[in-house]
């Protein structure tokens, strides 16, 4: 009945994760670089200009990969919290943790963003529509549970915000697909203004900027979210040695 | 099972009693409800056309937040007394004791709430306050088996209302959107089925939801 670990388990080690992200974090930093710089000197400069929105179109460049990632983050949030939760490992929960803040910095560049692009376009910073409320509801999300375990926290012992939060964060998860249904059922319902930009086929010179921007803030946001990580641990570690110290 | 519903029981009786000895805690969320809804046309204009298409959604919003006011108390004096720990100890199913627990909670604040309805519907000129009690009735349970959940979670949290307003609310905007569609005149039966399906799927799920909290949260 010897179930052989996956070699992947090991890096649910603090040491072993350590050295792995070490040796990751300057590829993704130099990757994130090299790739969003690139992406946005093309997209900003020389991908042409849209027919039907002028200029005002270039900020999807941020905003598209922005909203891919706030998504793909609390999801991620969710899947460690789920792991730590059964496993007990302490790293899920850190790497939990981890992801929130970036979770919510780019759901307000997706916020931010887009009303950067609706002023001009449709002519108002706001409005009531599914996709924004469902934007905006994620972002509270994300607010709700960094909220929550920063309060939840003893000093000395973070487990008390590790379970609290992986808790919320897999309420949360669980209730988003009826969220986004509730909201699409809602705006169905009142009939707004229909305000979707109009579906055309993106041309290869604007695709190509946006694959090297998407790259590039995802190589961003994994290596902010490892950093914090890993000062999460160290910091961690600081305090127990502490405690220790002072017992 | 027998002397789980047993316990189940004689805990729901003893909260009613204690709640009963107290009660002006019960009256301030029913009073929160009736300064708020008199605020409305003070602050918007005395239109009553206005008023009148807007109090479905208005008292809705009233409705959770007022669900919002009693649940920091909820478990409090659980904690406080040891209460909670002698649950963790106790050989019957948690989720038994915190859907009794519940029970009385929404009898006390949510079927109130329920019964004022139709008087602050006929304030803002409402006049079908029947669907607005109805949908009330569906929707103030759910109120409460969130709202446990996010008492539990800040059971022990340095922080207010405040945070347990930004950890709720957004995730009982389902219940708002289908709550306040089904108390707008002429709905169909749309929103009332959905309301009525979270429900059925808050009442299985949130009282286990509760219960891992609880033994998550208490160390």
């Amino acid at each position: 009945m010897s179930t052989a670990l996956h070699p992947f388990w090991r890096y649910a080690s603090p040491p072993q994760f350590l050295q792995l992200s070490g040796t990751l974090l300057p590829l993704l930093w130099a990757v994130a670089a090299l790739l969003g710089l690139s992406g946005l000197a093309l997209g900003l400069f020389w991908a042409p200009t849209d027919a039907q929105q002028g200029e005002a179109y270039r900020i999807l460049f941020l905003h598209v990969p922005a909203a891919w990632i706030a998504m793909v983050c609390y999801g991620a949030m969710a899947l460690w919290a789920l792991l730590g939760l059964s496993l007990g490992t302490h790293l899920s929960f850190v790497l939990m943790r981890a992801l929130a803040p970036t979770g919510a910095l780019f759901a307000f560049l997706t916020l931010w963003t887009g009303a950067l692009w609706g002023r001009p376009t449709w002519g108002v910073w706001w409005v009531w529509d599914a996709r924004l409320s469902s934007a905006l509801l994620l972002f509270l999300l994300y607010l709700g549970f960094i909220g929550l375990t920063a309060a939840v926290d003893r000093p000395q012992d973070p487990r008390r915000g590790d379970r609290a939060g992986a808790l919320l964060a897999l309420v949360g998860v669980l209730n988003l697909p009826v969220l986004y249904f509730s909201v699409q059922w809602w705006s169905t319902l009142h009939q707004g203004a229909s305000l979707s930009p109009a579906g055309s086929r993106m041309a290869p010179s604007m695709l190509v900027p946006l694959l090297l921007c998407t790259a590039g803030l995802w190589a961003y946001a994994a290596a902010a979210v490892l950093s914090r990580a890993r000062l999460l641990l160290a910091e961690r570690q600081a305090v127990q040695a502490r405690w220790r110290a002072a017992a | 099972m027998a002397t789980a519903l047993h316990a189940a029981s004689a805990l729901a009786r003893r909260d009613l009693r204690a709640a009963l000895r107290q009660p002006g805690e019960l009256l301030a969320p029913l009073g929160f409800a009736l300064v708020v809804v008199a605020l409305f046309p003070l602050g918007l204009a005395p239109d009553a056309a206005l008023l009148r298409q807007l109090a479905p959604g208005l008292l809705w919003v009233v409705a959770l937040l007022a669900s919002l006011l009693a649940l920091p108390r909820l478990f409090a004096a659980d904690l406080a007394d040891g209460t909670l720990e002698q649950w963790l100890l106790a050989p019957q199913p948690r989720a038994l004791l915190v859907l009794a627990k519940l029970a009385v909670h929404w009898l006390l604040t949510g079927l109130p709430l329920v019964l004022l309805a139709p008087l602050l519907g006929l304030l803002l000129g409402l006049e079908q306050v029947g669907a607005l009690a109805l949908s009330l009735l569906l929707g103030t349970p759910l109120l409460s088996l969130l709202g446990a959940l996010g008492a539990v979670l800040t059971l022990q949290a340095r922080a207010g209302t405040g945070l347990l307003a930004l950890l709720l609310l957004p995730l009982e905007v389902p219940v708002l959107v289908f709550g306040s569609a089904a108390a707008q005149p002429g709905s169909g039966a749309a929103p009332w089925y959905l309301l009525a399906a979270l429900l059925a799927a808050g009442l299985a799920l949130t009282p286990w939801a509760c219960a891992a909290a609880l033994s998550l949260t208490l160390d």
